[in-house]
């Protein structure tokens, strides 16, 4: 089980009334086309699944492929938070690795 | 206005239900669609239609030219009602179909994230919305770097 | 515009070189003419900002590097720098013991001219001279906790403007001619030296990229390259360079690349440090 892959950051937009949350996971997100030092083909390594939510109820679900970047990052508003809401997020990849985090919007 | 409003208020009952669009959280990842080579059938494997309604509704922003390919930013915002998913396919890599982002009413119209581009691409970008498939495109250009990029 | 285009127009001599080459002009009257240069050139840049390079003249470049500066990427190898710099060597001692202000605050005075030793003390070398003298192996030049505690230490520095000096020592003036003509020195198979694009060229497309100016470029290293996937160093890039254009670089903290830095860098007097930075 991973563990403090996951930052995540939100900001208050006065004008368009809505939080901006920005994260970024720590993962390699391999496609398993790229070849090594070596020239050996390094094994498909990526996130498959995300879920994002608000208060415990959903925001977003994602299914992945191998074409986001690695060090994925992920900006989206969300509408109707408040301070003191929790947002969590998580992720599983292609080898049943996974990380959560959680934070309490400011 | 107001019938759009409306037709929203309705679609909004419906998500909150707790089924958005036509997949919810324990969804078997889509395998085959990610797998595919084509965009028709990347298409086809993620939503059973490869039939697109182009959309000026859909706006993309990303760089013209990506100084790195492996990290292009791509930012789509849509006003389109009934928002489902989000879908983002890079029509010259491989593998076509990068992500699918299922929505909820409450989030957002608004979504960034970075994509890797094979070599100088369209990424075409897919909004289920009313259980329609829009679409909006991008050209975007990838160089090797000049100077040991 | 195709890389072998650029180089066949170099090599019949028909770049817009209108520099004073000659070695004889003095460092005052070289800085006055590169200033005088780029802000002539790009004349809606912020002095200052010309260190940014192609993200203060390109906004699509713009785009990408802001995104990748909402998370920088260098922050986790930052953080170490910071425990790096402060944990003390086996005997006891710590970097700051090496440094004037204990290491805190001073990158913006590196390169300098030692006259004692008659030699051009950057960073990395004081770095590795001080961890030998405390009986610890030297760092590797390039990357990794080199890079990573040079990070520490430009960030001490941020906002302070790049203060290169050169005393009035025939030695040190030779240091800065050396600089100088390794500047404007065309090496590799394509025969373009770093004059070439970084003055001549500057501002045009490289195939994809655009061409960044010359002045202030050392202000933000150690930098995080996208290509890198990590910090590096100055002499990393200088080697980069060099082997992107199919020649043969010298060596990280070899006399060459030292005059080298000593020369770009007296060149970005007044550039503020913003290290550690970074770029695609």
């Amino acid at each position: 089980m991973a563990q403090g892959s996951i930052k995540i950051r939100t900001a208050f937009d006065e004008k368009a009334g809505v939080h901006v949350v920005k994260s970024i996971f720590n993962h390699p997100m391999e496609t398993g086309l790229r070849k090594d030092a070596a020239g050996q083909l390094v094994p498909a390594h990526f996130i498959k699944e995300v879920v994002c939510e608000h208060n415990g109820k959903p925001v977003f679900n994602a299914q992945w492929g191998t074409a986001i970047s690695r060090n994925p990052y992920l900006s989206f508003e969300l509408r109707g938070a408040k301070a003191g809401d929790k947002l969590s997020m998580r992720w599983v990849d292609n080898k049943d690795d996974s990380d959560s985090a959680e934070i309490v919007i400011g | 206005m107001k019938r759009r409003s409306l037709l929203q208020a309705l679609l909004a009952g419906t998500v909150a239900a707790g089924l958005f669009g036509s997949r919810d959280a324990d969804a078997a990842w889509a395998a085959d669609a990610f797998a595919a080579k084509t965009i028709a059938d990347a298409l086809k494997g993620a939503f059973g239609t490869d039939v697109l309604v182009p959309s000026d509704a859909i706006a993309i922003k990303a760089p013209n030219l990506a100084e790195n390919g492996a990290m292009v930013p791509i930012e789509v915002s849509t006003t389109l009602p009934g928002l489902e998913s989000i879908t983002f396919l890079v029509e010259r890599n491989q593998n076509p179909l990068a992500a699918t982002f299922y929505m909820s009413p409450d989030a957002n119209r608004v979504l960034a994230t970075r994509l890797k581009l094979g070599r100088s691409s369209a990424v075409l970008v897919v909004v289920r919305a009313g259980g329609t498939l829009y679409s909006a495109r991008k050209e975007i250009d990838v160089t090797i770097g000049g100077c040991g990029g | 515009m195709s890389m072998c285009k650029y180089a066949r127009m170099v090599a019949l001599g028909l770049s817009a070189c209108v520099l004073p080459c000659a070695v004889s002009a003095t460092p005052e009257e070289d800085l006055a003419w590169i200033r005088n240069y780029y802000q002539t050139r790009f004349p809606d840049v912020r002095f200052d900002d010309l260190k940014f390079g192609v993200y203060a003249i390109d906004a699509d470049a713009r785009i990408s590097w802001q995104s990748v500066e909402e998370f920088p990427p260098y922050e986790d190898q930052l953080r170490r720098g910071k425990v790096l710099f402060s944990t003390p060597f086996a005997n006891g001692k710590t970097y700051g013991s090496c440094f004037p202000n204990d290491g805190i605050g001073i990158r913006q005075n590196y390169p300098y001219f030692d006259a004692a030793s008659g030699e051009i003390k950057t960073l990395e070398l004081e770095i590795n001279e001080c961890r030998q003298r405390n009986g610890e192996a030297p760092l590797d030049l390039r990357k990794g906790d080199m890079a990573s505690i040079t990070a520490y230490m430009a960030f001490t520095s941020k906002g302070k403007p790049l203060n290169i000096t050169i005393p009035n020592d025939p030695r040190a003036l030779a240091w800065y001619e050396m600089g100088k003509r390794i500047y404007y020195q065309r090496v590799g198979q394509y025969n373009m030296s770093c004059a070439n694009c970084h003055i001549d060229y500057v501002g045009k497309r490289m195939r994809g990229p655009i061409l960044p100016p010359a002045l202030g470029q050392p202000a933000r290293f150690p930098l995080y390259r996208g290509a890198w996937g990590e910090l590096g160093t100055l002499h990393w890039r200088y080697e980069d360079c060099v082997i992107a254009i199919r020649g043969k670089p010298y060596a990280p903290q070899s006399p060459e690349y030292r005059a080298l830095e000593y020369y770009q860098s007296y060149l970005g007097n007044g550039i503020t440090i913003d290290g550690p930075a970074s770029s695609r």
